[in-house]
């Protein structure tokens, strides 16, 4: 083992970290906001928008992300109608290209998971919301949303962690995050297992890192089902 | 209909290479999936052994090849691969690089992915057994070995079967990562037909599409296959799972 090596390695690595980051933070933030309309659309109870939401959801999870990125990436600048409109300028960058496509597969995994979330809730909650009242926005903010979401946390943190893992393929689209920037230092130094060993350290420590704000979440989310501390009790 | 030339089976069709490709996919995952199995089996095993050194080994495993980019890991082992393979060949004394196979390298690199996602499903598996069964067989006297085919295997076997539906998805879909080495499976043969017909649209929709076309089979495979296993269970159970 070469310290000088693996140490200039991983400051090589390091520094493509916030780019991997991006990825990962935009791409988990618009496929969130996509996947609420998408389970929102599957469990409307509209035949065309459930048939619309269930479709998306056999697309995006039933090919690989790969391809999905190089249709966008290759594919949408084929068409005259997008080169001369007005998002050519976004979509030409390949940092967009790899968000977009990030964002529209995780959406579609995030939707399920979403939606097994919603059928845990109790239709008896429900009931007694209706019942004291509740109705339409009022009965999902304060009822159906903060149960389903909570229920559905730990299968969306392994989806989230998944996504970090999915942000590697941005490198097969020329974006230089840590896998692009490691994959480049094999080719160039054939130190192989240095290389790998310091981009493993990089990707273990950012997924350690998730699962433990994931499961701080969830801790500070499910108080009501702890038995109070002994100290809180008043004799 | 220049569309229709492009996907037939004509001269400057793609459709006989795609489909070739396709049944490439097919083997590549199969291959990664047997090579998963065997490491699986391994790992679950180490992990259930209550051996301090075996469990802890077994962890590093399913941590590392679950938490690391699967790109990464098919780099090292195609990337490393080849330079170990080049070392052994200087060392007998043939000059040059040597490169590893493509599709051992690709298939050896899922199938440690593979085998990552496998060992966790093995492993509830075994753990779902009930007790009872267990020290039952004990107490009419079979042995490990008699014990292991006759009650761990076959249930093992039947509780596994959804999450192996899922690992297959899983590896299916890891398999389009291959494409970097240069195995004409899929994904390749897809960019390749779009890079030289400059009909990049046209060519990862139909790739897209039959991919879509096996994840869809192969859930219908594994739909049958868990009823099946589970025939000769009450129907309630079988509602349930």
């Amino acid at each position: 083992m070469d310290i000088a090596f693996l140490s200039s390695a991983m400051v090589t690595l390091l520094k493509a970290v916030p780019m991997t980051l991006l990825l990962f933070s935009l791409s988990v933030f618009f496929g969130g906001l996509l996947a609420l309309v998408i389970v929102t659309m599957r469990v409307s109870g509209n035949r065309i928008l459930s048939g619309f939401a269930k479709g998306y959801i056999f697309v995006f999870r039933g090919s690989p992300l790969l391809i999905q990125m190089f249709l966008v990436f290759y594919g949408l600048g084929q068409f005259g109608v997008i080169r001369y409109s007005f998002l050519w300028p976004f979509l030409r960058e390949p940092v967009v290209c790899a968000v977009l496509s990030l964002a529209l597969c995780t959406a579609g995994y995030s939707a399920e998971i979403f939606r097994s979330g919603i059928r845990a809730v109790s239709p008896k909650e429900i009931e007694a919301a209706r019942a004291i009242g509740m109705s339409g926005f009022l009965l999902v903010r304060r009822i159906i949303a903060p149960i389903a979401f909570r229920h559905a946390l730990p299968a969306y943190s392994t989806e989230i962690v998944l996504m970090m893992k999915s942000t590697a393929l941005a490198s097969l689209v020329t974006v230089w995050e840590v896998t692009g920037v490691a994959q480049r230092l094999i080719s160039q130094t054939y130190r192989t297992m240095e290389v790998f060993l310091c981009a493993a350290v990089i990707y273990l420590v950012l997924n350690f890192l998730i699962l433990q704000a994931m499961a701080l979440l969830e801790h500070s989310l499910s108080k009501h089902r702890r038995a109070a501390p002994p100290s809180a009790v008043k004799a | 209909m220049a569309t229709l030339e492009l996907l037939g089976f004509g001269q400057n069709g793609w459709g006989a290479l795609l489909l070739v490709a396709t049944l490439m996919t097919l083997a590549v995952t199969a291959t990664a999936l047997l090579i998963g199995a065997v490491l699986g089996t391994l790992v679950a095993t180490a992990k259930l052994s209550g051996n301090v050194l075996l469990v802890g080994l077994g962890n590093v495993y399913t941590t590392v090849f679950r938490g690391v980019p699967e790109l990464l890991i098919i780099y090292l082992i195609y990337f490393g691969g080849s330079s170990a393979v080049t070392a052994v060949g200087q060392w007998l004394g043939y000059e040059g690089f040597l490169g590893l196979p493509s599709f051992a390298a690709g298939a050896l690199a899922v199938g440690i992915i593979s085998g990552s996602y496998q060992a966790e499903v093995y492993r509830g598996a075994y753990l779902a057994i009930a007790k009872g069964e267990l020290e039952a067989a004990s107490a009419i006297g079979m042995n490990r070995t008699l014990r292991l085919r006759r009650v761990v295997m076959p249930q093992v076997l039947r509780y596994a079967i959804p999450g192996l539906g899922n690992v297959w998805q899983l590896t299916l879909k890891d398999s389009a990562l291959i494409s970097v080495t240069g195995l004409a499976e899929l994904m390749r043969t897809s960019q390749v037909a779009a890079g030289s017909t400059r009909q990049y649209f046209l060519f990862y929709i139909v790739g897209g599409v039959l991919y879509l076309l096996l994840t869809s089979f192969s859930d219908r495979v594994f739909n049958r296959a868990e009823r099946r296993a589970n025939r000769s269970m009450p129907a309630a159970a079988m509602g349930q799972a």
